[in-house]
């Protein structure tokens, strides 16, 4: 009863939270940008305001407005315009030569604290739109502290999360049902009693232990196998999370495997059929949901892993067309950047977000692979 | 029951009147705890607890009023600023000492020197091949900080002009992983502060006045400040009570305290 409630709880407050996103504005908090009144530009996406300022977008034709080049202006820029004596030793003159400045340059955009906005302001003060949900969910850029407009768009990471795990899983499956075959059908009980708390041994390792050896051992070796400028890629991580989440899945599927009755077993054996057909018609049928139970905490393990994923792939934002390429996941930004976040602040109820996202994933994979399993258990009675 | 209520008392009365929360920047944090070491083998009434987790966390702290100093190795943001004046908190700001940054490569790399703007165009995308700054014909593999760390702001803001990072970039969660990254990698860039160099990457010389004169990072390029990627890093406090806290930040201002922190690898302020 507690511990559901907590559960609700949690989920309450992360939702809370994470939609909170979607009511702030992409500036930071206490900020304005501004341009000459006459500018026949009005409105200027957010997108297109970054580009601006990291000088992509140079002239003002590029936006709809006039062929001149755009003059970009920050508060610090200021002291090239106007003397200490005219900003004032406690800048009480500050929004007096804004004003002044953004009114007498018609090319200029200006990015400044709203408080240093004179009452009497001449120029035109950009509306910036809320975030959309589509924005957030389609958009490709993810900069979340840069200036003067945030990017939050979540795409890369949603895919680079999903390319992660499903390359772990692809790694995982095949190999950990073949171990949980082999030690609860094929191998004698000497064998098996030695490889059984060896592999739960895998468990019990630190993930930054994991991490580590994957950025020492694994990314340099698949940099040169596949020769590649670098070897932190997803491929890494899939590699570090498939090698975490063998234990669950050999440990639960071996156990479902093992209670396969004696007596169904022999009876298949019985009818003439071989060993192998014994393992494949008989015992995997009779512990389908063990092993799907099994997949499932793997998977949920390769989603949710935090460090050893933030120290092999790279994390860059990009969205991955090939496992072989830097990937960021969902899980590494939450835990690489909710530390630095002006708590509250829009960087901040974002990642609460994510948060949320990881939770949709994870609760649709759960249901799914217990939807599946359900149906396979009422076939076979 | 009763053991709970001795244990709750006894914190109490150990955390006195000098007890003193700091708390902040994982750059700063090794400085401060070796400061507060010293500090309390001389004071022995004062406590000192210190606490990392980021610049944002202790502003945030500073602000909730759960810590008596931050930590930072970034300037207060405007947003946090504004939180503090809500909350009706007057801020004081100290420069404790000066990080100084280092560009460096892997040591196969042919390249030893590069002007600022050339590593602005390597870091927002435009340069993107060793040859096109001398060397040799390799892909350049940039690494950085997280987006959060008061070391990426700092190196957006004095080295790639306000511009934004190339979203290629790759982001390592600490300098230890950047210097193993760059250690095999060959066409690897990275930056770290100048207490993590060592042998297994090459510091380049930089130039901040379009290539006529390259230095490189050293702790006497620093404190002679001919070295130019160097940033601030900063105790933020309360106003109010400036009084219980101004023994210590004094003591790490002090001559000696100032030692300490070219003994942890950061450059002391100059006088």
């Amino acid at each position: 009863m507690i511990t559901s409630l907590t559960v609700v709880l949690i989920v309450f407050f992360l939702f809370k939270e994470g939609i909170g996103v979607f009511n702030k504005k992409p500036i930071e908090d206490g900020y304005v940008v501004t341009i000459n009144k006459n500018n026949p530009v009005k409105n200027i996406s957010s997108e297109s305001i970054k580009d601006i300022y990291d000088q992509k977008i140079t002239y003002w034709n590029q936006l709809g407005g006039t062929p001149d080049s755009i003059i970009l202006f920050r508060l610090e820029d200021i002291s090239n315009y106007y003397t200490d004596e005219q900003i004032g030793e406690n800048f009480e003159g500050l929004a007096n030569c804004i004003n002044r400045l953004v009114d007498s340059l018609p090319n200029i955009i200006a990015f400044f604290p709203e408080k240093y906005l004179a009452p009497d302001f001449n120029g035109h003060n950009l509306n910036i739109s809320k975030i959309t949900l589509s924005e957030f969910l389609i958009g490709k850029e993810w900069f979340p502290t840069a200036q003067p407009v945030a990017q939050l768009g979540v795409m890369p990471l949603i895919l680079g999360t999903l390319w992660v795990s499903l390359g772990a899983i692809l790694i995982a499956l095949p190999l950990g049902l073949a171990a949980a075959i082999f030690m609860s059908e094929i191998a004698k009980d000497k064998v098996r009693n030695i490889m059984k708390p060896l592999i739960e041994l895998l468990a019990g390792i630190p993930s930054v232990v994991y991490g580590f050896f994957g950025l020492v051992v694994i990314v340099p070796l698949i940099q040169k196998t596949f020769d590649l400028p670098v070897g932190e890629t997803g491929l890494a991580g899939s590699i570090i999370l498939a090698i975490m989440a063998l234990p669950t899945i050999i440990t639960i599927s071996e156990d479902a495997m093992r209670n396969t009755p004696r007596a169904v077993k022999e009876a298949s054996l019985a009818l003439g059929a071989s060993k192998w057909q014994t393992i494949y018609k008989v015992v995997i049928p009779y512990s389908v949901s063990g092993i799907s139970a099994g997949a499932i905490l793997g998977i949920g393990r390769a989603i949710g892993e935090t460090m050893a994923v933030l120290m092999v792939t790279g994390n860059a934002a990009v969205i991955p067309h090939t496992i072989l390429a830097p990937v960021r996941t969902i899980p590494a930004t939450i835990a690489a950047e909710l530390g630095e976040a002006p708590n509250g602040g829009l960087h901040y109820k974002a990642l609460f977000a994510l948060g949320c996202i990881l939770f949709i994933i994870t609760l649709f994979i759960n249901l799914t692979v217990g939807f599946i399993s359900n149906k396979k258990k009422h076939n076979n009675h | 029951m009763k053991i709970k209520t001795i244990l709750i008392a006894l914190a109490i009365s150990s955390s006195g009147a000098f007890a003193q929360k700091i708390k902040g920047s994982d750059t700063v944090l090794p400085l401060s705890q070796k400061e507060a070491e010293n500090y309390m083998k001389q004071n022995k009434t004062a406590k000192i607890t210190i606490t990392g987790g980021g610049s944002g966390v202790g502003l945030a702290a500073l602000v909730d009023g759960t810590t008596d100093i931050a930590m930072a190795s970034r300037k207060m943001k405007m947003a946090e600023k504004i939180k503090l004046q809500n909350a009706g908190k007057a801020v004081r700001e100290t420069t404790i000492a000066y990080d100084a940054l280092a560009v460096i490569v892997n040591p196969s790399n042919k390249v030893t020197q590069l002007t600022r703007e050339q590593i602005e165009d390597i870091y927002t995308g435009k340069i993107k091949n060793w040859k096109e700054v001398g060397g040799d014909d390799i892909t350049i593999t940039v690494y950085s900080r997280e987006t959060s760390s008061g070391t990426y702001e700092f190196f957006k803001e004095h080295v790639m002009n306000n511009k934004n990072y190339a979203s290629s970039v790759l982001n390592m969660p600490a300098t230890g992983a950047i210097i193993q990254s760059i250690s095999q990698t060959k066409g690897a860039v990275g930056y770290v502060g100048l207490a993590y160099l060592e042998k297994d990457v090459k510091a380049l010389k930089v130039s901040y006045d379009k290539g006529k004169t390259y230095t490189g990072p050293s702790m006497e390029t620093a404190k002679s400040k001919t070295y130019p990627i160097i940033r601030p890093l900063f105790y933020y406090y309360t106003a109010s009570i400036e009084k219980s806290v101004k023994p210590f930040v004094d003591y790490v201002l002090s001559a000696e305290g100032q030692k300490i922190v070219e003994q942890v690898g950061y450059v002391p302020l100059s006088k």
